[in-house]
């Protein structure tokens, strides 16, 4: 289990240190989420109020949306130069491999949702109610995103037409975590009156669900 | 593997088929009559206003829709079983066999959601209902295996989709339950689909339609199935096949050029 924590660390580091270093998430991702949320602001006709019973369900669009990018990006990190390859040599587990490259995915998830959470705060005039829920939801979501993000970028990639096919093979299976945020985020941010902690304990069995699947069917795609 | 060299044959079809094929389409004419000609329509009559109500011809589209409905759920957990199978035994049959139900599955699939929304349009005054639980899980059904046909057909090579198709058909099946919770939850609607077949007391003759319907369309996707199964199986010995013929004539090329240089050169050189 030490072995396990230590390589994901390792991976994730490593992720979010290229990432630092090529700045792909705050010069092209971070400006493309304010740039989702600015495009339904515009196609709602800018009436507030429909702006800000709809904020849960954009800021989650958005996100989604941000993942794909997100997730693209951790796939071609490894494509380029076959650094995959140097991966799998490297005798770390696949488990541990997937869940390094999760984690990376995870955290350039949190910055997004925390920018597009002022977004929404300054653009559709949304006010927290309950930060804790937020802060809860923002996370478990997050996990269930990047778990299963990086599990089908790493599908895609294996075929050579990733751009393409992860949107159709990632965004339905991503639905239920679509729905449980959205309306988590309704309590947390008093768009509807609904029980948003009931959602938070759909999203929590969602979030385990994908994390295990994913750290054993990587397991499956990457023996060779 | 060798279905192309015994068989010169271009057919799918063999005679236990052809009789499965036969009886479908019996089967789909005996429904017909039943459906059309023999069951009554859904009109019921107000005890206090005498106003005639009901789903009147609509309910001859259920005998086509619950059928087909049911069978979608029977194909796709063929596909999931099969997956496995094959994650367990790595085999191609299980394989190929799990493309072919995920493909008729996909297939009556649509045919449910498009009939769906044909029934409701005159009985609940919609095309299309947000939140309600089936509508919207058969949906994501749909679409999640939409996504594992296109995986299918991007691979350049059977083999290569076989695992990540395996995984990805695992994970739909999963994410089904979820899903319905989630929509489930979600409205607090979970309207008609009970209410409407409880409502139709259904009656002898209604009910042996609609059974006969579940058999005859369980003869017809069987029938499909087994077609898939075995083009599925010759695209696999074309693949193979045409890997070694190539080896083969390349080898041809190699043997032939390398004797005329050998003798080439010892002519030259004595």
């Amino acid at each position: 289990m030490r072995e396990v924590l230590a390589d994901l660390s390792l991976v994730a580091a490593k992720d979010l240190r290229i990432e630092f270093r090529s700045r792909v998430l705050a010069n092209q991702v971070a400006p493309f989420a304010l740039l989702v949320l600015v495009l339904f602001g515009v196609a709602l006709d800018a009436d507030q109020r429909t702006l800000r019973s709809f904020a849960p369900g954009l800021f989650w669009v958005a996100v989604l949306l941000c993942a794909l990018l997100a997730v693209q990006r951790s796939v071609a990190v490894e494509r380029a130069d076959d650094a995959v390859v140097g991966l799998r040599l490297s005798g770390m587990s696949p488990s541990a491999l997937f869940l390094g490259k999760a984690t990376a995915v995870l955290v350039q998830l949190l910055v997004l949702e925390v920018l597009l959470t002022g977004g929404i705060i300054v653009l559709y005039r949304s006010s927290v109610e309950d930060v804790a829920l937020l802060v809860l939801t923002g996370l478990t979501a997050g996990v269930a995103v990047a778990a299963a993000g990086t599990l089908y970028g790493a599908m895609a990639a294996g075929l050579g037409v990733r751009e393409t096919l992860l949107p159709i093979l990632l965004l339905p299976v991503l639905a239920p975590v679509l729905i449980g945020a959205t309306r988590a985020f309704d309590d947390a941010l008093g768009a509807a009156a609904v029980d948003g902690w009931a959602w938070l304990v759909l999203l929590a069995g969602l979030a385990v669900v994908l994390t295990l699947v994913g750290a054993l069917a990587y397991r499956v795609l990457v023996e060779d | 593997m060798d279905i192309l060299a015994t068989e010169s044959r271009i057919t799918t079809g063999s005679r236990g088929t052809r009789l499965l094929g036969l009886a479908a389409l019996a089967g789909v004419l005996a429904l017909l009559v039943f459906a059309f000609v023999l069951t009554d329509p859904d009109v019921r009559t107000h005890p206090t206003s005498g106003e005639e109500f009901g789903q009147f011809d609509a309910v001859r589209l259920l005998y086509l829709h619950v059928p087909m409905a049911i069978l979608t759920y029977a194909a796709y957990a063929l596909c999931a079983a099969a997956s496995a199978g094959y994650l367990l035994r790595r085999t191609p049959w299980w394989d190929v066999t799990a493309h072919a139900a995920a493909e008729v599955g996909t297939l009556v699939c649509a045919l449910v959601l498009v009939t769906g929304s044909i029934w409701g349009r005159p009985v609940w005054n919609t095309w299309w209902e947000w939140g309600d639980v089936r509508l919207m899980t058969t949906l994501l059904l749909f679409l999640l295996f939409l996504g594992y046909l296109a995986l299918r057909r991007a691979a350049v090579d059977p083999e290569s989709a076989a695992r990540p198709a395996a995984v990805v058909a695992l994970v739909a099946v999963l994410d089904i339950p979820l899903v319905n919770r989630s929509v489930e939850w979600w409205e607090n609607r979970t309207l008609h689909q009970k209410s409407t077949l409880a409502e139709l007391k259904i009656e002898d003759l209604t009910l042996f339609t609609l059974v006969l319907g579940i058999v005859v369309f369980g003869l017809v996707v069987t029938w499909l199935l087994l077609h898939r199964f075995r083009v599925g199986w010759l695209e696999r010995a074309e693949v193979t096949h045409g890997i070694d013929r190539a080896i083969a004539e390349r080898r041809g090329v190699a043997s032939t050029t390398g004797v005329d240089s050998t003798v080439g050169q010892t002519r030259e050189e004595s």
